[in-house]
């Protein structure tokens, strides 16, 4: 299946016509490449959620039939669902890439950070991520962050310059027009690109289906161990759930999006293929970060907040 | 399974939306998310906390698109960003871009990537300054459709006489400037009048709501009209085994169509080759369009790399001299003299401001004869927009930005920090008239 032929198939009487998926798709693999023409040691961030997974699919096609030129980074809080690092490590092996991985637990065992009250380790990721960017001296960094998840995001460029601390100010961006993306940046700094800015939780799904793409199999119902907490339910494990008040449920869940254990929580859902998991995505009335984190809850700018100071 | 193949096929509109600060914009974004059913209601209801939180009764939907803690905090929109929404008929990707005087580099920036731009207009008020710099920017991005939304008819009791002048008004003054394709809809984005539902109110009104249209207009133009322009961002050489002999040029079609067997010349080197292949993400195709992202293989072992442009049909002389309209963007203005990089599709080359031969004011009435200029001695300001003489270090093969949006427009940068001074558009953008200093032509040619 072309491209080409793709179109013409699908979109009706003008032949020359691209579908809003095929629009989507040729606007992503051009920032991979643009990334690939102007940086000198690009890497993608990899969490083995449905994002990076699209972001690495896209940066697969982009290059064909030569490798991907880039590395992986997964910036990993120790509290991973098992079934993602199974997942990243098969990837990694299937398309012989490159992984680093930044590891918050270390961080934690060696002093640089301390864990905190609540036991959630999303905020700490930023710290061994910058350090990792830092340390490799990565000069561009792929991030699955797409504009619709939040409104804070809603404001981020496709090219985001952050200094040497990694922060990002919403006040200094540059304009950005045209696909013309401007990568320059001084030594020691960096620039985010955000390939995913332009899709929406629901173009990513129907892009997965298209695409035939594989997930690790928490995107789909299945029954699970967890319990209540801040309104959400949680995955029971190791990390630190649950607390004596809280009680186990076995229950017929899903996960929409992949992050920390701690602070993701799945929804209540029957849907086992991807059509199933379109259906209800399509009919939902909550956002994928409202129903399931925690973390951006915290205030109304929590991650207008986070980014500041270098988080995604 | 069908449903979401259809939802597969729909197509994709960007467009931007422009109004004066009291206009109504961000209640009319509320109200197109809202009622296409795009607002969920965990962003409601963090709407609606947010607002009880400044003792405002009703939710306040401009709070769901100023994302900011500065723009919560002084109430205004700082930034372009970026919605968006969906039918049943066809995805958007809304630039919603602040109105205040003060940010037409944010309408700029919008308006570059839009097929359409919403310019609102209050009813009460007509057309004023800000609606002609509106309108001015549209014409001079070469946004394809522009459509005038006179808002608040609720307050001038739906009268038709109201709207029919304000539509007259505005549609001379954007055909002045070329703008071919204007459609008026009266509305109440308060109300909900016309803008996702047909009004009760306006009998008199026999056109589309604003969604309806945003769901119709025609997007894309049509690729086989258009010479093929294709830049080449990176070239792909596998060294495998299996593709020992691979040299494939990567890029995304500025315009046009290429297809396997095509002749193109390279630029700016002017050599003459065929089409020999073309790979379509991987799979082997015979032919592909704007605005796809393929790999072109060429017949001739020639010099091809990363900032060469492979066009078809009639091709752009590479020059040295640039002429351009642009927008400053910067808060450090541009002067003659300054040097800066340019960047140019997928080329970024040393650059000299060599004259800043005049600004143009964009909100002049502008009658049958053009905008007004005056001189640019003092150099641009952030948000100015004018005329400039550049002198590349290396011939760039532009198009006019006319005839091209992709291969006609450019960023000056400046080479010490990275910033991105100022976006251009190759060639005349206007008629413009001079008046009062402007230095004569002689002078900078």
């Amino acid at each position: 299946m072309t491209t080409a032929t793709h179109s013409l198939v699908e979109t009706g009487e003008n032949p020359f016509a691209l579908s809003h998926l095929d629009t989507l798709e040729a606007e992503s693999v051009h920032i991979f490449r643009e990334v690939a023409g102007e940086f000198e040691r690009p890497v993608i961030l990899f969490s083995g959620g449905k994002d990076s997974i699209v972001m690495l699919h896209l940066a697969l096609k982009a290059f064909r039939p030569a490798a991907v030129p880039f590395a992986l980074l997964h910036v990993d809080t120790g509290h991973n669902f098992p079934e993602v690092i199974a997942y990243r490590d098969r990837v990694v092996a299937e398309h012989g890439l490159r992984l680093h991985v930044a590891s918050v637990q270390d961080f934690i065992d060696d002093g640089r950070l301390r864990e905190r009250p609540d036991g959630t380790r999303n905020p700490l990721q930023t710290v061994p991520l910058l350090d990792a960017i830092e340390s490799n001296r990565f000069d561009a960094v792929f991030g699955g962050g797409r504009r619709d998840e939040e409104k804070a995001r809603a404001k981020e460029r496709v090219f985001s310059l952050r200094d040497e601390f990694g922060a990002w100010d919403p006040r200094r961006q540059r304009p950005e027009l045209w696909s013309l993306y401007n990568g320059r940046h001084a030594p020691g700094e960096h620039v985010r690109v955000f390939p995913l800015s332009n899709w929406t939780e629901l173009d990513v799904w129907q892009y997965i289906e298209r695409e035939g793409i594989e997930l690790p199999e928490i995107y789909y119902a299945h029954e699970r161990d967890v319990f209540r907490r801040n309104g959400m339910w949680l995955t029971a494990g190791d990390w630190g759930g649950p607390k004596e008040h809280e009680t186990v449920e076995r229950r017929l869940i899903r996960y929409r999006t992949v992050g920390d254990m701690s602070c993701t929580g799945a929804v209540d859902s029957d849907a086992a293929t991807i059509a199933e998991v379109i259906t209800e995505i399509a009919a939902s009335r909550l956002t994928e970060r409202g129903a399931t984190r925690a973390d951006d809850k915290l205030s109304e700018a929590a991650m207008e907040d986070r980014k500041r100071e270098g988080y995604f | 399974m069908s449903t979401t193949q259809e939802a597969t096929a729909t197509s994709l509109l960007r467009f931007a939306t422009a109004g004066s600060v009291d206009d109504g914009k961000s209640t009319l974004v509320g109200r197109l998310l809202h009622d296409s059913k795009s607002v969920l209601a965990d962003q409601l209801e963090a709407v609606e906390h947010a607002s009880r939180n400044r003792g405002q009764e009703a939710p306040d939907l401009a709070l769901l698109t100023d994302g900011l803690r500065a723009e919560r905090e002084q109430g205004i929109t700082i930034d372009v960003a970026y919605r968006y929404f969906a039918t049943a008929r066809r995805r958007f990707i809304l630039a919603d871009t602040p109105g205040h005087v003060q940010y037409t580099r944010n309408m700029v920036t919008g308006a570059s990537t839009a097929e359409l731009a919403v310019v609102l207009v209050d009813a009460r008020n007509g057309v004023v300054e800000q609606t002609r710099r509106h309108a001015a920017v549209a014409a001079l991005l070469r946004v394809p459709h522009v459509v005038l939304a006179v808002n608040k008819m609720d307050l001038v009791d739906y009268a038709e006489p109201v709207f029919a002048s304000i539509a007259a008004e505005f549609t001379s003054y954007a055909a002045s400037l070329g703008v071919k394709d204007v459609v008026a809809v009266p509305i109440s984005a308060l109300a909900g009048d016309n803008v996702v539902e047909p009004s009760a109110h306006m009998d008199w009104y026999g056109g589309p709501t604003l969604l309806e249209h945003l769901e119709t207009v025609p997007v894309g133009s049509d690729p086989s009209e258009e010479p093929a322009r294709f830049p080449v961002q990176y070239v792909i050489r596998p060294q495998t085994e299996e593709h020992h002999d691979y040299r494939g040029y990567a890029g995304q079609l500025a315009s046009g169509v290429l297809r396997v067997g095509d002749t193109v010349t390279v630029l700016p080197s002017g050599h003459t080759t065929t089409v020999a292949g073309i790979d379509a993400l991987g799979e082997e195709t015979d032919i592909a369009w704007a605005p796809q992202s393929v790999t072109v293989r060429l017949a001739d072992d020639i010099d091809v790399s990363r900032g060469d442009l492979i066009a078809a049909g009639p091709a752009p002389a590479p020059t040295k001299d640039v002429e351009a309209t642009v927008c400053h963007l910067n808060e450090r203005p541009l002067l003659p003299g300054a040097k800066v990089l340019l960047k140019h599709t997928t080329r970024t080359v040393r650059a000299l401001v060599k004259e800043i031969s005049y600004k143009i004011d964009i909100t002049s009435a502008a009658g049958d004869q053009g905008l007004e200029q005056r001189s640019g001695a003092q150099g641009l300001q952030v948000n100015d927009i004018g005329h400039v003489v550049l002198r590349t270090a290396e011939p760039l093969a532009l198009d006019a930005y006319t005839d091209n949006r992709h291969t006609g427009s450019f960023l000056l940068i400046d080479p010490a920090d990275g910033t991105t001074l100022t976006a251009g558009m190759a060639g005349e953008a206007f008629e413009t008239v001079r008046i009062g200093d402007a230095p004569d032509e002689e002078d900078w040619v």
